[in-house]
């Protein structure tokens, strides 16, 4: 009633209203209000557009138009027959975690193509076209922001919303304010994405957009923040369950570190490029404070939190030690951001820094173990699901690689070992036992987990395409890593190999030489699990149609021969 | 005596946050706070100056095609690294690179010293066509940096956001600093004389074979051919900085 008549007082409004009815004037208040903002933005961004300082920034100014004429059309549209108003009476706010879902799907699928285009770049550089736009310095930037920041960023924000609201028993807090994350999350991957095609970088690795995408993100990331924290403050529960620790460390340290490391002073502030606050050997450990990081709170933390909460539930059993995980938590959290100087070890980096983060990634392997202890004898008393839930065996084998992974890593600390591996195809085998094996295995566990009971659905499409899945990934991981550990090692050792007269035995150029059959063979692996998340993204297609195969159920007894 | 209970923390989420945060903060402060006042930290060298108008552009384009993601510009102290490469890096070769390059992968080799290894021609031609003069080689090709012409009229701004973050660009820098871009692939001009006073050992030269343009192949090639070339290692020594 309400609205009608603010609609009468404002012909302007009764534009975007004409169709709503509604049946309080809160929601549409905000439906109008937000309207209002995101013209406002529009306008500023025409603006940012017609005085850039140069095209890029222009090009970036007109996708940010774009993104808020979507939002007022789509606001326009959906404010009669919203979810946001009728919703207030749900229990959960699950809108957000299914679009969430699908996000994490889609970039997933992107972010893996991305990476088997730029293996197969380094098998055949033909393959980078010779376009300023496909060449591997910019599409590599693509891969791994595509898949830490899409693909695991979507999976962080959709399972943390997912896990908050459950484990609190609440709805998630500030209304209408996940979907601004989700949706401004989804805008920074886009402008980040496009900014390195057309070459907009800081050259930092995993922070390489610029000054005011990072800008962005951190208003995003603090109303991240205030969501999930607010969440906290609304539970029914008295205790906050461990998964949100880790979610909640997750946020926290990744604000922090995104703001420190992005540090910069643009050359105007109608164009894209930026100095850096700090140079050198100060610039160098900052960067590497945050990459670091960004492997242990985005990519370890945040997904702990995922295994604190997703496995339990699917082994129907609790989590094995509270203790363990109060220790565990403090101590990952406390050492972890001691571990970047193993970036720089024998760098001009001075020595005692070089030694400290030695020592502390050594020490690191522990917290990693007792994480990893916790995850898997959670299952104790359950070890027979593995044989009939493919979901589970996925879960498992993602702590496994994840045991895998913060052993090498430790190893690869200690200078004498990192004298050999650093500058190599090890580090890149290394860091993708742990992105494809922890990450990817236990989000694809998630989504599994997650997909039938957000859609309502009784159960997935299908549980042998999870399980087809799951062997063409696991054997996709282990030739990417075996190819990788291989060219490596024989990559340093080739830099290195002296002849009995005291010369140097190899040109660098023979080396390159040298790595083509592994990379043919990294970018097989790849394909491999590629095909693996293709065959997943129809299963969750099919699933959400709400179709199901007619196959045999998975671990049917056979019939033991007399 | 005091117990601890963890259910105090764990009931309360903003106590929780906070000490999430002192936590986490702690490594962070000790590793990186003091590289800032540490004297020992970037050596005392003779010859680093910052980069002229032209060397700064090329290098603004090492870092847009992603350079640093295959080549390095760190060279370890190690007996095969020094034979390969040159002397090891110091820390005050970067003390005015913002941001630094050194880079985390060698999938090419280390650039740390390529100044004055090969020609200009070389070089041009290894962009264009690098499986040319390289056959092993798995760069991309760089040709279309032959057609980018450099833009001239907002030098000034990027040496003096540079000057802002703490490059001592000087305002004689800065206010040459069109002349300055334009000098330096221009051996033929008035100015050329100019950026080698102002900029010591600066390159003067019509890197791309082209001097109607100034392109980015010009700026790009000028930047490497200054990498590692500011230390005089001949009359360095590494005792002198032991503080």
């Amino acid at each position: 009633m309400m609205v009608e008549k603010v609609s009468r007082l404002n012909p302007f409004l009764r534009l975007g209203t004409r169709r709503v009815i509604c049946e309080e004037g809160t929601p549409m208040a905000t439906t109008l209000s937000s309207i209002g903002i995101f013209a406002v933005a529009g306008i500023l961004a025409l603006l940012g557009a017609a005085k850039a300082h140069d095209s890029l920034f222009a090009a970036h100014a007109w996708i940010a138009v774009i993104a808020c004429l979507i939002a007022i059309f789509v606001i326009t549209r959906r404010s009669g027959h919203s979810d946001h108003g009728a919703a207030e009476e749900e229990k959960y706010m699950d809108g957000v975690v299914r679009y969430g879902a699908i996000a994490t799907m889609f970039w997933g699928v992107v972010g893996f193509t991305a990476g088997l285009v730029i293996a197969l770049q380094l098998a055949f550089p033909v393959l980078n076209l010779d376009l300023p736009f496909t060449s591997f310095g910019r599409l590599r930037p693509l891969h791994t922001s595509a898949v830490v920041f899409a693909f695991g960023g979507n999976a962080l924000l959709c399972t943390s919303f997912y896990v908050v609201q459950r484990t609190c028993q609440a709805r998630l807090a500030l209304g209408n304010a996940a979907w601004f994350v989700f949706w401004g999350y989804q805008l920074f991957i886009v402008l980040a994405a496009t900014g390195y095609v057309l070459g907009i970088t800081q050259s930092r690795e995993y922070a390489e957009p610029e000054w005011y995408v990072d800008l962005w993100l951190t208003l995003v990331w603090v109303v991240y923040l205030l969501v999930f924290l607010g969440t906290l403050f609304k539970r029914k529960e008295p205790h906050i369950y461990v998964a949100n620790w880790f979610y909640l460390a997750f946020i926290v340290t990744i604000a922090m570190l995104h703001i420190v490391n992005n540090l910069a002073v643009p050359v105007s502030f109608m164009g894209s490029k930026s100095y850096s606050l700090f140079s050198g050997v100060q610039d160098a450990l900052t960067q590497w404070w945050y990459g670091h990081n960004a492997v242990g709170f985005f990519l370890t933390a945040g997904f702990l939190g995922m295994m604190y909460y997703f496995m339990p539930k699917q082994a129907e059993r609790p989590v094995y030690s509270y203790r363990l995980s109060i220790i565990h938590f403090w101590s990952l959290i406390f050492m972890y951001i001691w571990a970047g100087p193993h970036h720089l070890h024998y760098t001009a980096l001075p020595d005692w820094a070089q030694t400290l983060g030695m020592v502390f990634s050594i020490m690191l392997w522990m917290p990693s173990w007792g994480g990893m202890i916790n995850g898997l004898m959670t299952l104790s008393g359950a070890w027979d699901k593995m044989r009939t839930d493919p979901i589970i065996r996925m879960m498992v084998l993602a702590v496994a690689f994840y045991g895998m992974s913060t052993f090498e890593g430790p190893m690869m600390s200690i200078k004498a070992v990192n004298s050999l591996s650093h500058y190599t195809d090890w580090t890149i085998g290394h860091v993708h036992s742990g992105a494809l094996g922890w990450v990817g295995m236990i989000s694809f566990g998630a989504i599994y987990f997650m997909v039938p009971r957000l859609w309502g659905r009784e159960q997935l499409y299908s549980l042998r395409l999870i399980n087809w899945h799951f062997w063409l990934a696991t054997l996709g991981i282990v030739v990417y890593a075996a190819a990788m550990w291989v060219s490596g090692i024989m990559q340093g050792l080739m830099w290195r190999e002296y002849d009995a007269q005291g010369f140097l035995v190899y040109s660098f150029a023979e080396s390159v030489a040298a790595m083509h059959p592994f990379y043919v063979i990294r970018a097989f692996g790849g394909g491999l699990y590629l095909a693996g998340a293709l065959i997943m993204a129809w299963n969750i297609y099919c699933t959400i149609k709400g179709r199901k195969r007619d196959e045999a159920p998975m671990g049917a007894p056979v019939i033991a021969a007399a | 005596m005091f117990k601890f209970d963890h259910a105090k923390i764990e009931t309360n989420a903003t106590l929780l946050m906070v000490l999430s945060l002192i936590v986490v903060s702690i490594g962070g402060l000790v590793e990186i706070a003091p590289l800032f006042y540490l004297q020992n930290t970037i050596e005392k060298v003779e010859g680093v100056r910052p980069y002229s108008p032209l060397e700064l552009m090329g290098r603004n384009i090492y870092i847009r095609e992603g350079c640093y993601l295959c080549h390095s510009q760190m060279i370890r102290p190690f007996r095969d690294e020094v034979e390969r490469y040159g002397h090891y890096s110091l820390a005050a070769e970067s003390m005015y690179d913002h941001p630094f390059q050194w880079g985390s992968k060698r999938t090419g080799p280390d650039l740390a010293r390529v100044g004055g290894r090969y020609s200009d021609d070389w070089h041009v031609q290894h962009l264009i066509n690098p499986q040319s003069v390289v056959p092993e080689s798995v760069m991309p090709k760089y040709s279309f940096l032959m057609n980018a012409e450099i833009r001239v009229d907002d030098i000034e701004k990027h040496l003096k956001a540079n000057r802002t973050v703490g490059v001592p660009y000087t305002d004689e820098m800065i206010k040459n600093a069109k002349t300055d871009l334009l000098a330096q692939a221009d051996p033929d001009s008035d100015g050329a004389e100019d950026v080698t006073a102002r900029y010591p050992k600066a390159q003067v030269s019509n890197f791309d074979g082209d001097p109607k343009k100034l392109t980015e192949m010009d700026a790009l090639v000028a930047y490497l051919q200054m990498l590692g070339t500011l230390v005089d290692f001949k009359s360095y020594r590494a005792k002198d900085n032991l503080r």
